[in-house]
């Protein structure tokens, strides 16, 4: 009989890590050919269909980038979640309650202040939305030890009930004749794109601001050090005298937080008003857990796996429609990069010999 | 009918990557007798038992049932052949009921409708021995004493003739320690043998016909308890008559740093930990405090660096109360502190060595700047430290899990110390390391205690306490049944204190 021994690897080197994301990535794509084979599609033409239709026209990067923002953002504020040990799987909830802030201020103040005040004051409005969002589970978790993957997932529900139920009743447009939604946000609080694109600059702009920000607490300051450790070690930290409570509130302000913002993004520089929370997002609050997982927890490389992901998004959407397959390709296609991601994850902490 | 009339442990030996734990060891037990098993932690009691359930195979050596030679590879062998055991830490599962557990460990439990067809027998055996049970209570709601007997009825049920019991009183109240001698006694009457695994000496004088005392794998002697005394049972535990020949130099101690002043805690569980503990450490002194594992050690550590509540008392460090404050504001009062579990508490497994050399200190000026930490100062302060140490490591920018035991607690000492602490709480700080990395740390804590440091030492080895302490308590059950002078010849019967059997107050 063989037997598999399985001991952890001692030292992991920055190029056997990346070497295990790369044939991670490689290795799903297999798996992923495998499925479009199994529904009669041309596996080699289907992959490099995805990459030509995201990366390959300038139409396609465009929409790369303006699909990149929110799972960049939101996956930045995921890595500084994660390092603490933090399972927040609300990001998706925490988006929607940005929006739901976001839309508030620019509907209630829009009409008398300039875009240069207004529009800050969404984004701190769907800052602090999705800061409150990400605290709640925080605070359940300390207080009361619950689980917070289970509350953070069944928040984002609640705030996706909570939009529906805003935008048939008390937020009900006028202007949109009897279907859901609220009525347009005033012109000075829609964000500005660049010409010929769906980018809104200014959202890129935080949101690359915020990556490289997060990047410098994380690995410069003593707050960063603070959530490390206790990621690391819990135990550590309470013996090095770090204030738990307080450290994991911050962290899931910024996480919900960095949610919220993205959540500000899509409604001010996409829809330009409160619509169906499916139409607000696709799924990004969970497609940046992958994106955030990707990026092995550092914010700056968020910029990259977010792009990576959005470009299957794209991609993903293109040859739905071209070569006719289901709708739910896009998420078997993340899902399945994920699952082989965390796999390569446990070859890269353990040897695995066969005896 | 019997399974066991008599069972034999010939030669057992068994080691852990190269050190003996059982070396050449007897044993013999027959029907009708309580045997205790003496011995301080880590003397093998543990793992000959274990040996004898099926957990281990020996190296070498062999049992005897009824004189047959007999292998048992598994506990599932051991209880065929009608051993049974109860461990210090329940294996029961908390949220099912007492039946429900039961069952789950009864090897002639029906697929269909366990709970009913066992019921009766549990009934009858709970009446035989005396013992009532609420079969339908779940098992997080009976006391430490209820769930004990469920282990016990368990073992019965399962026809085990031998029951070895490891350390059953530890979790018991007093009545309930009674209760329990009283079904043992009356299991004894009805032809079982039992195998009591204590280091506490009047218990075992108290219930058992022999005992044995074991010191490092190996047994030290063997009596009836009727023609001993516990005087003579406590010096063969402790191994050799106390050696009062202090080689270190003698310093006169300064001022006081930290006094301790009538604390009680209590401990994860929610039980009394700390019994009304005053005392106080000057400087250039050592403290030592000796006693066997879990009778409090742990929580007065942590009582004093802020990481466990105190209920009642004081503590403060050169006349500021610290009392309950929270850790850091505690070293920031200038007390360090070697975690006992020094990989759980210590560091930060995943981070740089660097990470792990700042751990407690990074708050300090010294190494921030206003919010940002001051990365070239922590490396330089790094590889000061682990040259001055002699922390062996690749370089300091590897992840500290990479190191060895030894230097990870040379890296800890060296950061508490390298503080300067008024006072340094040192917890088994040499516990598990080679000769030569024993040795060198505790030339440091004795290079402290020459600079004018207050060190508060925890140790289950006596040599060490002997070695390095100017005072020393010793501590039992939460209480101190002694403080003095190391070279105060009551010590003598140290051995004694740390079981319990005597107190100097």
């Amino acid at each position: 009989m063989y037997r598999l021994k399985v001991t952890n690897r001692d030292n992991i080197t920055k190029t056997r890590s990346f070497m295990t994301n790369v044939f991670s990535l490689g290795a799903g794509l297999v798996a992923i050919g495998i499925l479009f084979a199994i529904n009669k599609v041309n596996p080699f033409f289907a992959i490099s269909e995805i990459f030509a239709n995201s990366f390959g026209t300038m139409y396609g990067i465009k929409e790369t980038i303006t699909k990149a923002i929110p799972l960049i953002l939101i996956g930045t504020g995921l890595t500084f979640a994660f390092r603490a040990k933090f399972w927040n799987i609300g990001a998706e909830g925490q988006m929607l309650m940005g929006a739901i802030f976001g839309s508030w201020t620019a509907l209630t103040f829009g009409e008398f202040l300039p875009g240069f005040i207004i529009i800050p004051m969404m984004f701190i409005a769907g800052f602090i939305g999705g800061g409150i969002w990400g605290i709640i589970p925080a605070i359940l978790k300390i207080k009361y030890s619950i689980n917070e993957v289970i509350s953070t997932l069944m928040l984002n529900y609640i705030c996706a009930e909570f939009i529906t139920m805003l935008i048939v009743g008390p937020w009900k447009g006028a202007e949109r004749f009897g279907f859901p939604g609220t009525n347009d946000l005033p012109g000075s609080a829609v964000l500005n794109v660049i010409p010929g694109s769906r980018i809104h600059y200014v959202t890129l702009i935080i949101t690359i601001l915020f990556a490289s920000i997060l990047c410098v607490v994380v690995y410069k300051t003593k707050f960063g050090y603070e959530v490390r450790v206790v990621g690391e070690n819990p135990d550590a930290g309470k013996y090095a005298g770090i204030n738990f409570f307080r450290t994991t509130l911050m962290v899931m302000v910024i996480s919900g937080g960095a949610a919220g913002l993205a959540g500000v993004g899509e409604i001010a520089g996409i829809h330009h008003y409160l619509g169906h929370p499916a139409s607000i997002s696709s799924g990004y609050g969970f497609t940046a857990i992958i994106v955030a997982w990707l990026a092995k927890l550092n914010p700056l490389y968020t910029i990259i796996s977010g792009l990576f992901f959005a470009g299957i998004l794209v991609g993903g959407d293109a040859i739905q429609i071209s070569l006719g397959l289901p709708a739910a390709t896009v998420q078997i296609v993340n899902g399945m990069l994920l699952v082989f991601l965390i796999m390569g994850d446990f070859f890269l902490k353990n040897r695995i010999r066969i005896q | 009918m019997r399974k066991i009339k008599n069972l034999e442990m010939k030669n057992i030996s068994k080691s852990f990557q190269g050190i003996f734990a059982n070396k050449n060891l007897n044993l013999s037990i027959k029907s009708g007798e309580i045997l205790g098993l003496l011995g301080e932690n880590g003397a093998g009691k543990t793992t000959l038992m274990n040996i004898l359930y099926g957990l281990y195979q020996p190296d070498s050596g062999e049992i005897r049932i009824n004189d047959k030679k007999i292998k048992i590879n598994s506990p599932l062998a051991s209880i065929e052949h009608g051993i049974g055991m109860v461990h210090q830490h329940f294996m029961l599962i908390q949220n099912h009921s007492v039946i429900e557990n039961i069952a789950l460990g009864y090897k002639d439990t029906p697929f269909f409708f366990p709970k009913i067809k066992i019921k009766e027998k549990v009934l009858d055996f709970s009446e035989k021995f005396n013992f009532p049970v609420n079969l339908s209570k779940k098992v997080w709601q009976l006391s430490a004493g209820e769930q004990q007997r469920i282990e016990i009825i368990k073992a019965l049920l399962n026809g085990a003739d031998l029951l070895i019991l490891d350390e059953p009183t530890s979790v018991l109240t007093s009545q309930e320690a009674k209760e329990l001698f009283s079904i043992l006694n009356d299991m004894k009457k009805q032809g079982h043998m039992i195998i009591f695994i204590s280091h506490k000496l009047d218990e075992i004088m108290d219930i058992c016909d022999r005992v044995m005392v074991l010191r490092k794998g190996e047994i030290i002697g063997s009596a009836e308890t009727d023609k001993t005394d516990k005087k003579s049972l406590a010096r063969m535990m402790i191994g050799k008559e106390v050696i009062f020949n202090i080689k270190k130099e003698k310093i006169p101690k300064g001022e006081k740093v930290l006094n301790v002043d009538n604390i009680n805690a209590f401990d994860d569980k929610g039980l009394p930990a700390l019994k009304n503990i005053s005392f106080s450490i000057h400087e250039n002194e050592i403290f030592g405090i000796a006693g066997v594992a879990g009778n409090g050690q742990k929580e007065l550590a942590e009582a004093i660096t802020g990481i466990r509540r105190i209920s009642s008392g004081k503590v403060t460090i050169k006349g500021k109360d610290i009392t309950n404050i929270s850790p850091r504001k505690i070293f920031d009062k200038g007390v360090s502190h070697v975690p006992e579990e020094r990989i759980k508490f210590g560091i930060a497994p995943g981070l740089f060595l660097y990470d792990n050399a700042i751990l407690k200190q990074h708050h300090l000026d010294k190494y921030s700047k206003k919010s940002f930490l001051q990365y070239d100062k922590i490396k330089a302060h790094t590889k000061a430290l682990i040259d001055k140490f002699n922390v062996s490591a690749p370089s300091i920018n590897t992840e500290i899990r990479n190191l060895s035991g030894g230097n990870i607690q040379k890296l800890i000492l060296g950061r508490e110390i390298s503080e300067e602490p008024s006072l340094l709480v040192a917890s088994h700080p040499t516990y598990g390391l080679d000769v030569g990395a024993t040795q060198y740390l505790r030339e440091q804590l004795l290079e402290r205690r020459k600079l004018g440091g207050a060190i508060l030492l925890f140790s289950e080895d006596l040599d060490e306490i002997f070695e390095l302490c100017d005072k020393i308590a010793i501590i039992f059950e939460g209480k101190f049944t002694g403080i003095m002078d190391a070279d105060d010849k009551r010590l003598s019967d140290i051995g004694l204190m740390m079981a319990g059997s005597l107190e100097y107050v």
